[in-house]
């Protein structure tokens, strides 16, 4: 028992310690959109080399899905959202420090098959049933699953569509059920479809109403608001933009 | 809001399945393990019990690998039958049933083990068939065990989310469990849908806990 309590002890001291570390002042929180995961990680690992003493910790996800973190006060200091929609909602609930917004890169939406799967060259060839199931990230939370609907309900394919739809929580997911070869097709963007090159084929590009373009802005209420723009400014440079076009990004 | 009432419709649906196959495969197993002496019993245990203290996402990815269409049982499944258990209820059911396992299985073997043999013994001297020895003599002594075995199962099931999200996906009406669909609305931020599952869930789970009091060994029982 003695040697328990001296070990529960330490316990205790090793999780205060933790905690007292765990925000530590020069840390800048980016929360940056799923299509971005291997663009910003380079991005960070330089902005880190370049700024000694500042370390970027990095979350991803679905772009809505981090709106509703920031909103309910996640500590994040830069936003990097892959549509302008979920940026205007954010811009709506006064949560951007105010003319930070940028636009930073642009992407395009791509239809992806397993390697196997059928040669398919345009939106109306999924309607065949030997397409049973088809990817798309889940529209409500979302970007790369918005611009799919969109150019499905443009096309009059949406609804005929909607029953072979499984929805992801986030573009990449979408990739990974194609790459496995559990779905016939999906919606990715051309960057995600550059990762797995080998796990799948691209099969066309898809027209969409609005064009992807990727908005970053700074956060209100940051207590890192020099390291913040600097970070903006970085991802908006010349070396930033080379990062991001060696990922398959285009410029807005 | 009427659109509740799918995923907890789907959320008891996966739940019962998962619970039965877990009493049947989990009794016969913890039967196994208590009266069978066979060679690497410990280690088939410590196997079976594995989901138990693995994160959920661990037993969805085995699953994946297992049951995808690219897996060698899902593979076998699909080319033979055309049977693919990736993105339906079916497979919520087996990464249910796989999480809530070790829950039964424990509680059973446990059961097993409390019954005195000598009245097993009893009962064959006095010329009862092996298969009502154990209908008669032990599963009587035992089930209070089972049930609250298979009771853990059952709540386990409903909440189960981790391993489900990967094997069944996210599809509404047909996949999507009252714990996705909460996941969902928050990643949406849809915090008025999101308090109404989280309100049925709870309200579903208070009822579980209920029945579960009622049933409870002890309780005025001799």
């Amino acid at each position: 028992m003695i040697h328990w309590t001296k070990f529960g002890r330490r316990v205790v001291l090793a999780l205060l310690l933790s905690v007292s570390f765990a925000a530590k002042a020069a840390d800048l929180t980016v929360s940056a959109a799923a299509s971005l995961t291997d663009a910003f990680r380079e991005l960070a690992a330089v902005f880190e080399s370049r700024n000694p003493g500042t370390k970027v910790l990095l979350n991803f996800g679905a772009s809505e899905a981090l709106l509703a973190q920031i909103a309910k006060g996640a500590p994040v200091d830069v936003f990097a959202s892959a549509d302008e929609e979920t940026m205007d909602r954010a811009a709506e609930r006064n949560l951007l420090l105010g003319g930070s917004r940028r636009d930073f890169t642009a992407n395009s939406l791509v239809v992806v098959t397993p390697p196997e799967g059928p040669a398919l060259t345009r939106l109306a060839e999924l309607s065949p049933p030997r397409i049973a199931r088809i990817a798309l990230g889940n529209p409500a939370s979302v970007p790369a699953g918005r611009y799919a609907r969109a150019a499905l309900q443009a096309a009059g394919l949406w609804s005929r569509l909607e029953p072979k739809f499984v929805f992801a929580q986030n573009v990449r997911q979408a990739l990974d059920y194609v790459a496995r070869g559990e779905v016939d097709a999906g919606f990715v963007y051309a960057t995600d479809a550059r990762a797995q090159a080998g796990k799948l084929k691209v099969a066309f590009e898809v027209p969409t109403p609005t064009p992807v373009h990727y908005p970053i802005a700074v956060i209100a209420g940051t207590s890192q608001g020099d390291a913040a723009r600097r970070f903006t400014e970085f991802v908006l440079s010349p070396q930033g933009q080379a990062a991001l076009g060696r990922y398959g990004f285009s410029r807005p | 809001m009427g659109s509740a009432w799918i995923p907890l419709a789907l959320t008891l649906k996966v739940a019962a399945w998962a619970t039965a196959i877990d009493l049947v495969l989990g009794v016969a197993m913890a039967l196994a393990l208590a009266r069978g002496r066979f060679p690497g019993r410990d280690t088939l245990d410590a196997i079976l019990t594995l989901p138990m203290v693995l994160p959920p996402t661990v037993l969805g990815y085995y699953l994946l690998v297992l049951v995808g269409k690219r897996g060698w049982l899902g593979g076998w499944l699909y080319d033979t039958f055309g049977i693919n258990l990736i993105f339906t209820w079916q497979g919520a059911v087996i990464a249910a049933a796989v999480v809530a396992f070790p829950l039964v299985m424990k509680s059973a073997r446990a059961a097993f083990e409390g019954v005195d043999t000598q009245l097993e013994n009893a009962a064959r001297v006095l010329g009862l068939p092996e298969r009502w020895v154990f209908f008669r003599v032990t599963l009587p002594m035992a089930w209070r065990g089972i049930l609250a075995g298979v009771l853990l199962a059952a709540a386990r099931s409903m909440g189960e989310f981790g391993a489900t999200l990967m094997v069944a996906g996210s599809i509404p009406g047909r996949t999507q469990t009252l714990s996705i669909a909460i996941y969902e609305a928050v990643q949406a931020g849809r915090d008025a849908d999101a308090n109404i599952l989280v309100g049925v869930i709870s309200a579903a789970c208070v009822v579980v806990l209920l029945v579960a009091g009622r049933l409870a060994p002890g309780r005025g029982a001799p």
